[in-house]
């Protein structure tokens, strides 16, 4: 039996995400950019799978894929499709990546190599978490779940907070009306409609 | 969105199942991979997804802004409530009645139905999940109300 090979799936979806990368960046219209924004985190997702990372690639499928790209839409729905041509050489912006990413692989050289139990991050914070773990929380077996709400639970407390925060700032300045609040689009007075020849076939798009 | 008969219909036969997942992930977490932060964001998205075929109004009903937009804090006030109710509550096993620190779990064990209710550490981290959930969920709904709610101004 040949056991499984994980570049055989590895390779095709990292060469994926760097083809999807570079799509995003080349292509003018924004509604095609959006919708390989949401291709790139679906790779990104798959990508976590084989890393065994399930939850993170819960997350990255459900709010990179999901939300975040029809938050995209949403708001190119209310400005336009496509990106004004630019005006600016490209020159500084590729020497300010190059240098970037030049750095960014000087750092990986001095990286442990994938999975090795002597890199930092599996010696810091204590590895007596995962032997206590299934004594301190009377065998719940998920120990992921038990350093996030148990042992670190006042971290998770102050995320909770930022995502609360971020909600209340999202409310605070796109909240539609005072006195009005988030009119439908039936009974909205306030604000006139706009001219239909024109919205109406990209609001429609946007609310797929 | 409506009008295609595909996509009406299979979101329809969709969205029960993408919001039992939500829980399963919501309730099961301490045993699999997922948690409040995943499960509140797929339930989001199922709602999402309602808003986006049957409309913003039709969503209204479903998940009403206002109500919505209490869940934020609701959930955010369950974590930092599970905090505050442990420093109340005695330590089990104690001589001398201490009472435990913030969101310390054990101070939550107690005896009814044992087995089938959560206890102890276990309760307490449900609690926390609990009130995760709710407030991503919330939030994911509220901004996608606030962005698709708004008319475009040209």
């Amino acid at each position: 039996m040949i056991d499984f090979q994980p570049w055989i799936l590895e390779i095709p979806i990292l060469a994926l995400l760097a083809v999807t990368a570079v799509a995003v960046a080349r292509i003018r219209d924004l509604w095609a950019a959006v919708m390989f924004t949401g291709i790139y985190s679906f790779l990104g997702a798959s990508w976590m799978l084989i890393l065994d990372a399930p939850d993170v690639a819960f997350t990255e499928a459900a709010v990179g894929a999901g939300i975040s790209t029809v938050l995209l839409l949403g708001t190119l729905a209310l400005t336009g499709k496509k990106e004004k041509p630019s005006t600016t050489s490209p020159l500084m912006p590729l020497v300010v990546v190059t240098v970037t990413g030049a750095a960014l692989i000087y750092g990986t050289l001095d990286m442990p190599s994938f999975g090795d139990p002597n890199a930092p991050v599996h010696q810091y914070p204590n590895p007596g978490f995962v032997e206590k773990s299934l004594h301190d929380m009377h065998g719940l077996p998920n120990v992921v779940t038990s350093v996030l709400a148990g042992y670190r639970g006042y971290d998770t407390l102050g995320e909770t907070a930022v995502i609360f925060t971020a909600g209340i700032a999202v409310l605070l300045i796109l909240r539609p009306n005072k006195t009005d609040d988030f009119p439908s689009q039936t009974n909205s007075k306030s604000i006139p409609k706009p001219k239909p020849n024109v919205s109406s076939k990209r609001r429609k798009g946007g609310r797929k | 969105m409506i009008s295609f008969p595909i996509i009406r219909v299979v979101s329809k036969l969709l969205i029960p199942y993408i919001l039992l997942f939500a829980l399963y992930v919501q309730f099961h977490g301490d045993f699999g991979p997922g948690g409040g932060f995943q499960a509140g964001v797929i339930f989001a998205s199922a709602i999402v997804l309602y808003a986006m075929v049957f409309g913003l109004p039709a969503a209204y009903e479903v998940a009403p802004p206002k109500v919505i937009e209490k869940l934020v804090a609701v959930g955010l006030l369950l974590y930092a409530g599970t905090g505050f109710a442990s420093l109340f509550l005695p330590r089990p096993n104690q001589d001398v009645p201490v009472t435990g620190n913030f969101l310390e779990y054990e101070v939550f064990q107690h005896n009814l139905l044992p087995g089938i209710l959560p206890t102890g550490q276990h309760l307490g981290i449900f609690l926390v999940e609990l009130g995760v959930g709710i407030t991503v969920t919330a939030v994911m709904i509220i901004i996608f109300y606030a962005f698709a709610g708004r008319e475009r101004v040209a």
